[in-house]
């Protein structure tokens, strides 16, 4: 399968934060978008989920050729698109089992059935696997979870759920060394010829367990370049700067105006 | 979205179906001291409770509506009738129980659940009990699950010696309306020591229109023992509205356990305006699980009397208002005996226009040293029509008190909605677990079929809240 965006321009309450984004991801690739802080990176995976928030203004988004712009978050779920997010909700009462069983018994055709005993093994595995403890079938959808427990919650969640096209948003934040180790190589071990990876991170070093086949450096709402491996060696050594000296890009001009550190001081 | 779909409340209520059914007698319809009069006369009443009967009307009179909450105004009191008798007798055999009846109930599943999991049953048509039965284990034990009016007459000194003891007449106008007028009703006692692993149930219909319920329950339980008992209720659909104005009053002695479980599911032509209220000795605990879907306007604040120096009380209850519906429902914790503890969770869920208000007090009177009360009140609005008020009262009336009260109002946002339904769920169903796992405090307390059945309606009402 194919996801493909295609001139895509996104606002959000009337700031214009994607600027034409063109990008083609097919299943068993990895692509990873890096960047600055604000310069649209989780804006294009939330879009491609289809979060209310944003508007598309121009351009599409096409899943197989076929344009998904108006389709509902729960529709574009269903067709394989997926999104662990940077903050995942928490949802008292309900269980991760419930939860999950819901989420795939959803995605079942009418005389279908979830085997349950197989979802109960392969959601003990998962759930060991990422060393999320004994009781997280029964404890209530990441409440009182810790930062890094509600990322390796959403990387479980995309192992049940089997997407096609898959957005790990910041995955990496919140995560210490050795769990960013789990993580990583669990993601890993997901990878498959049927499943499009699309990792969004500032840093190398989630990169350093889950390789990339393709490397996007995206500024100002734009893919400015786009590389393999030596880019990320080259972000992680000189930052982002020579990117915009290379490319000529300058600040953006409606940033919002600072008043510099503590101005009330120098007036007393 | 996709799951919209055209709802009919009046389709869509699953109990909202009626039967036709010839009344043995009733009296005409309006309340005069003639129909108390009459009503004392068909059940062969004692002096004294006609006289009671009377005072309280009079009381009836003399008292105003509630001057907070709903409007009542509108409350006809001479459109009502007051009391239907469905059948001559009750009987122990659903065999017995003349068939218009017993079909409904049927279809109601109460037969099927009584055989499953519970050690007793009566069931209440109107205004008189029509098939009551219980485990032969448990009257052999001693105890007494009887309808109010069996009881009256069966065990004369028991029943008067707790009549209106937790619930004077003088309480509240809807208290006294019931004195007055008041019919059937579960009657319990269990002895000391006992414990009733099942539970037993009552099961209340109202099947005419423009008819009034007044059933009147009294549980005591002796020192030690403990019961668990579970009340459900449901009417037909009609334009003009019914009334049920119950009274419970409770009696839970040294160390002994009750726990009364309801899911009040009225249709919503019913005005549901109820006083339930416990005592609760040394070491006591009461524990109210109280479940509000259904019913017009209702006004409902289970109490807790804690008299006994280390009685415990604790109130679970939902209210859930869609459109039509105004509840105004919370609980009422006194601590008098030393040492007392006392809890309140409270979660309403408005939808559709309804209007959902906690309404509860907390008072720790002079002698109440060391209690402590904990209270946690969370309210959810699904769209932006719907309301809720929070109006806690606590008072602390000694130095050595202690209140924990905690309260949110929060809306189903955009960004929990997103969550789920990137994950594949739709709107509604997103909208349903949101709630659902607002509600889990609660539904895990109910027996299991209760639990399924809340399960069942608050996805009927979600269903119709979206559009």
């Amino acid at each position: 399968m194919v996801l493909e965006f295609k001139d895509l321009f996104v606002s959000v309450e009337g700031n214009t934060i994607l600027k034409g984004i063109n990008l083609k991801v097919k299943t068993g690739e990895t692509h990873a978008i890096m960047g600055p802080n604000a310069t649209g990176k989780s804006t294009l995976a939330q879009v491609c989920m289809g979060h209310p928030k944003y508007n598309i203004e121009s351009g599409e988004i096409l899943l197989d050729g076929k344009v998904i712009n108006n389709k509902s978050v729960d529709e574009r779920a269903r067709m394989g698109i997926f999104l662990a997010m940077q903050n995942p909700i928490e949802v008292p009462g309900v269980t991760n089992f419930d939860f999950i069983k819901a989420a795939l018994q959803k995605r079942m055709k009418k005389d279908e059935h979830l085997r349950i005993g197989k979802f109960i093994l392969k959601f003990e595995a998962a759930s060991q696997a990422l060393d999320m403890g004994k009781g997280l079938a029964h404890r209530f959808l990441n409440q009182g979870f810790s930062g890094g427990e509600k990322k390796r919650n959403e990387i479980l969640q995309m192992e049940m759920l089997t997407p096609k096209f898959a957005f790990l948003d910041e995955i990496d934040s919140g995560l210490d060394v050795d769990a960013l180790k789990l993580v990583g190589e669990h993601v890993t071990k997901q990878k498959s010829a049927d499943l499009g990876l699309i990792l969004i991170t500032h840093y190398q070093r989630l990169l350093d367990y889950i390789e990339p086949d393709f490397v996007h450096i995206m500024i100002n709402g734009q893919i400015v370049k786009t590389g393999k491996n030596e880019l990320i060696t080259k972000i992680d050594q000189e930052g982002y700067e020579w990117v915009k000296t290379e490319l000529g890009i300058e600040e953006d001009e409606d940033k919002p105006y600072s008043l510099g550190n503590c101005p009330t001081k120098s007036l007393v | 979205m996709s799951d919209k779909k055209d709802f009919d409340y009046n389709k869509d209520y699953k109990y909202g179906f009626k039967t036709e059914t010839k009344s043995i007698r009733e009296t005409k319809r309006g309340l005069s001291e003639a129909v108390v009069r009459e009503i004392s006369m068909i059940k062969e009443e004692p002096k004294w409770m006609l006289d009671v009967r009377l005072d309280a009307l009079k009381t009836f009179y003399e008292m105003k509506n509630p001057s907070w909450g709903p409007d009542l105004s509108e409350i006809d009191f001479n459109d009502i009738i007051y009391y239907i008798k469905p059948s001559n007798k009750v009987e122990k055999d659903w065999q017995d129980v003349p068939e218009e009846i017993k079909e409904t109930f049927n279809k109601l599943g109460i037969p099927e659940a009584e055989q499953k999991y519970l050690s007793g049953v009566t069931t209440q048509f109107e205004s008189e009990a029509v098939y009551h039965n219980t485990i032969k284990e448990l009257n052999d034990l001693g105890v007494i699950f009887l309808d109010t009016d069996s009881a009256l007459k069966e065990y004369p000194d028991l029943f008067k010696e707790y009549f209106t003891k937790a619930v004077p007449y003088k309480d509240n106008k809807y208290a006294a309306l019931n004195t007055a007028v008041w019919s059937g009703g579960s009657f319990i006692y269990v002895p000391k020591g006992v414990e009733i692993k099942k539970p037993l149930q009552s099961y209340f219909r109202i099947n005419s229109e423009r008819m009034g319920q007044f059933e009147r329950t009294m549980i005591i339980v002796d020192d030690e023992a403990t019961l668990n008992y579970v009340e459900g209720c449901t009417a037909p659909i009609y334009s003009n509205s019914s009334l049920h104005a119950a009274v419970v009053e409770i009696y839970v002695k040294k160390h002994a356990k009750c726990r009364y479980s309801t899911v009040q599911n009225w249709s919503t032509n019913i005005n549901n305006l109820v006083t339930k209220r416990s005592i609760v000795e040394d070491y006591g605990h009461m524990e109210w699980i109280d479940g509000n879907i259904g019913s017009g306007i209702n006004m409902k604040y289970p109490s807790c009397i804690l008299k006994g120096d280390y009685a415990k009380g604790t109130t679970i209850t939902i209210a859930f208002a869609g459109k039509n519906q105004y509840q105004d429902t919370g609980a009422k914790m006194i601590h008098i005996g030393k040492n007392t503890t006392s809890k309140v969770v409270s979660k309403s869920i408005a939808t559709r226009g309804g209007k959902v208000n906690y309404r509860g007090l907390v008072s720790q009177e002079g002698d109440a040293e060391n209690a402590k009360a904990t209270i946690e009140c969370d309210t959810i609005l699904i769209d932006r029509d719907s309301t809720s008020d929070t109006i806690p009262t606590n008072i602390v009336k000694n130095f050595k008190g202690q209140i924990e009260h905690e309260a949110t109002v929060s809306k189903v946002s955009d960004e929990e909605l997103f969550y789920l339904m990137s994950r594949g769920l739709s709107e509604v169903e997103a909208k349903e677990m949101i709630v659902m796992g607002f509600i889990e405090p609660f539904a895990r307390e109910l027996p299991m079929e209760y639990a399924v059945e809340l399960n069942q309606l608050i996805k009927l009402e979600m269903t119709d809240s979206i559009g």
